[in-house]
């Protein structure tokens, strides 16, 4: 199913939930709402559901505003983060309740529940209790629910929150995989920007209630419109520097206190043409490296800087470092055994820097 | 581990002295009912001496009039139970959920009304009994001198417990149940009545018991708005029976006491687990 959003907003008595947000996903599209929390995606989310009524703007399903459309009647399935499952009903009476409600006949109630467990892989636990199950075996249950009635749009609300990590790999892993091979439209909300990039055709930023930006992940990563964005997608988040773009014999440097690095020659171009005395400039932490045999100093993109915080990661580590004053962080390989306090020399790859401008907090390299 | 010994005995001793004035208490009320007359704890005889034990004081539950009385106040409980057990769950339910024009005065205007004590309202109620029982056809069962009118008194001053009890149970439950129960195609009323009220089930059970034994142990009400023997109940029974006998028979009204007393017995036996749910812990499950 196809559904457009447009300039759909919520307010409560002058507090913004969701300002203006439009947006269309396309039939079949997985499509991830991402954001910190309080920034309008499940707002938004309960619109389409149809829970909340939109103060203005409109919501489309097929071409057709529903606005005006009860929940029960938009042929949407919904999984929510506290599972929301029916505590009194048995796991056959959970998944089975949409069907009951419609009157389906027994026989068919039984084969459709009994198809839709099997294919969660807790086919064996219909007659179960919900308290008897663990939590990953409740979001099944709940994600069986929501697919039982065969919906045409699917709504996640952070469903996989309340899993431990190993759980949410696997469980991120089938929810993409189900929805690929049922081909059913979904919504997907979520504040972890992983599961975002992972499972997601196209993420919608949120901030603040406003669309920061709604595009595929890797133009996200590598061409964020907004600083809001660059600093969002990525983890660990990207290193923001105030800095002036100097040309200086034919060459662009960025210049700020003790910083001072070469630009390559069109992103340098394009950011001088903002005419900005001060732009922000951004670099991802995985874009610095230190100094040694494979990563040799690099004339014009060295600097030194001392070593604060060590976080190992496993297979890397996060360093937080000062260069003079300004701090960044910086993550790498864990066989070079950095150490607290230690001097380093960093070298910048410089070829995927971004630049904001300071007022409006809008990329100068792409719009 | 030595200290938690001398504790628990602290604590058996201290349960064991201050449970001993109630047992004396029901001790003495239940050899009394069985003598003529009592010094203390032991039954006496006309001569002075311990002995003279009769089932005489009984005699009254050959009476039809303690039955129709056991009868009224079991009606009178029963019917508050399910005004007040209806009114409370919707009416709760409501208030828990819904944003209405006058919800917060209502709320406030209910919490102030459960502090006024119902003498003060009786004189008021009195004429809207009245008013109530010239109503054609229902008239006489709800109005003045009724049991059901008495009923309808109890259930009104008993709601703002039950409503502000009810919207705190339903308060607790999470709104993602409710949502997701009308994405899987139930209406207002059927989340109410099959997602909702099987959530707030120990709710029911406390308000239930709590309103049975308020319309069971009911006196002012029905001693105020009833008229002679026909309409009365236990409570205002055992009144008319210290007044209307002189001298009085403490020991025959010791057992009318003890035998209002029974059915309020069998109920706590069999819902002792039930109760002791409840205060542990409110709401069971997730």
């Amino acid at each position: 199913m196809r559904v457009e959003l447009e300039n759909l907003s919520k307010a409560w008595d002058g507090v913004v939930g969701a300002d203006r947000i439009t947006l269309d996903i396309a039939d079949g599209e997985f499509v991830a709402f991402l954001g910190p929390s309080g920034c309008g995606k499940t707002t938004t989310l309960l619109m389409v559901a149809g829970i909340y009524k939109p103060s203005g703007g409109t919501i489309k399903f097929d071409g057709h505003v529903v606005n005006e459309v009860a929940p029960k009647d938009r042929g949407i399935g919904m999984v929510f983060q506290s599972y929301a499952l029916y505590p009194h009903m048995t796991v056959f009476g959970n998944i089975s309740y949409p069907l009951r409600i419609q009157k389906v006949n027994k026989t068919e109630i039984k084969e459709r529940v009994q198809k839709v467990a099997d294919m969660m892989g807790i086919g064996d636990l219909l007659d179960r209790k919900i308290v008897q199950l663990s939590g990953g075996q409740q979001q099944r249950v709940s994600l069986g629910r929501a697919l039982v009635k065969e919906p045409q749009l699917l709504l996640f609300d952070e469903p996989l929150s309340n899993l431990d990590a190993r759980l949410r790999l696997t469980m991120r892993g089938e929810i993409k995989r189900l929805q690929e091979e049922m081909g059913i439209t979904a919504i997907y909300v979520t504040h972890d920007q992983v599961e975002a990039m992972t499972m997601a055709d196209r993420i919608a930023v949120m901030s603040g209630g406003v669309l920061q930006a709604y595009d595929v992940p890797t133009d996200l990563y590598e061409h964020p419109k907004t600083q809001f964005v660059a600093g969002f997608v990525g983890n660990p988040p990207m290193n923001f520097f105030d800095v002036e773009i100097v040309a200086m014999d034919g060459e662009f440097r960025a210049k700020s206190g003790s910083i001072d690095l070469a630009l390559p020659r069109d992103r340098a171009e394009k950011a001088a043409a903002a005419g900005k005395d001060k732009l922000i400039m951004g670099v991802r932490p995985e874009d610095i490296y230190l100094v040694d045999d494979a990563e040799p100093a690099a004339p014009g993109r060295t600097l030194t800087a001392a070593i604060e915080v060590v976080e190992p990661l496993g297979r890397e580590d996060l360093l937080g470092v000062t260069v003079n004053d300004v701090e960044m962080r910086v993550l790498v390989d864990k066989t070079k055994g950095a150490a607290v306090g230690d001097n380093v020399d960093l070298v910048f790859d410089m070829s995927s820097v971004q630049f904001f401008d300071p007022e409006t907090e809008q990329s100068v390299l792409w719009t | 581990m030595g200290s938690g010994k001398t504790g628990r005995f602290f604590s058996y001793a201290f349960l064991t002295l201050s449970i001993v004035p109630i047992l004396v208490g029901y001790t003495w009320l239940v050899i009394a009912t069985v003598s003529t007359r009592t010094r203390g704890l032991l039954p006496i005889n006309a001569e002075g001496g311990i002995g003279g034990l009769t089932l005489g004081n009984w005699s009254f539950v050959f009476e039809s009039a303690i039955w129709s009385a056991m009868l009224n106040s079991l009606l009178i409980a029963v019917a508050m139970v399910i005004g007040v057990g209806i009114a409370s769950t919707s009416g709760g339910y409501a208030l828990s959920r819904f944003k209405f024009p006058g919800r917060k005065g209502f709320l406030t205007g209910t919490l102030v009304l459960h502090a006024f004590k119902a003498e003060m309202l009786l004189i008021a109620i009195f004429f809207v009994l009245r008013w109530l029982g010239e109503i054609p056809l229902i008239g006489p069962y709800i109005g003045f001198n009724s049991v059901g009118g008495v009923a309808l008194v109890m259930v009104a001053l008993e709601l703002p417990l039950g409503i502000w009890l009810m919207k705190g149970f339903f308060d607790n439950i999470s709104w993602d149940m409710e949502r997701a129960a009308m994405i899987d195609g139930a209406g207002r009323f059927r989340v109410w009545w099959q997602i909702m009220l099987p959530q707030v089930r120990p709710g029911i059970a406390a308000l239930a018991l709590f309103t049975f034994i308020a319309g069971w142990n009911a006196y002012l009400v029905p001693f105020t708005f009833t008229i002679g023997t026909k309409v009365a109940n236990m409570p205002v029974y055992l009144n008319q029976l210290i007044s209307d006998t002189a001298p009085v028979n403490w020991n025959q009204v010791a057992a009318v006491g003890l035998f209002q007393m029974i059915p309020l017995i069998i109920f706590f036996i069999f819902t002792q687990e039930l109760l002791l749910n409840i205060y542990a812990g409110g709401s069971k499950g997730t």
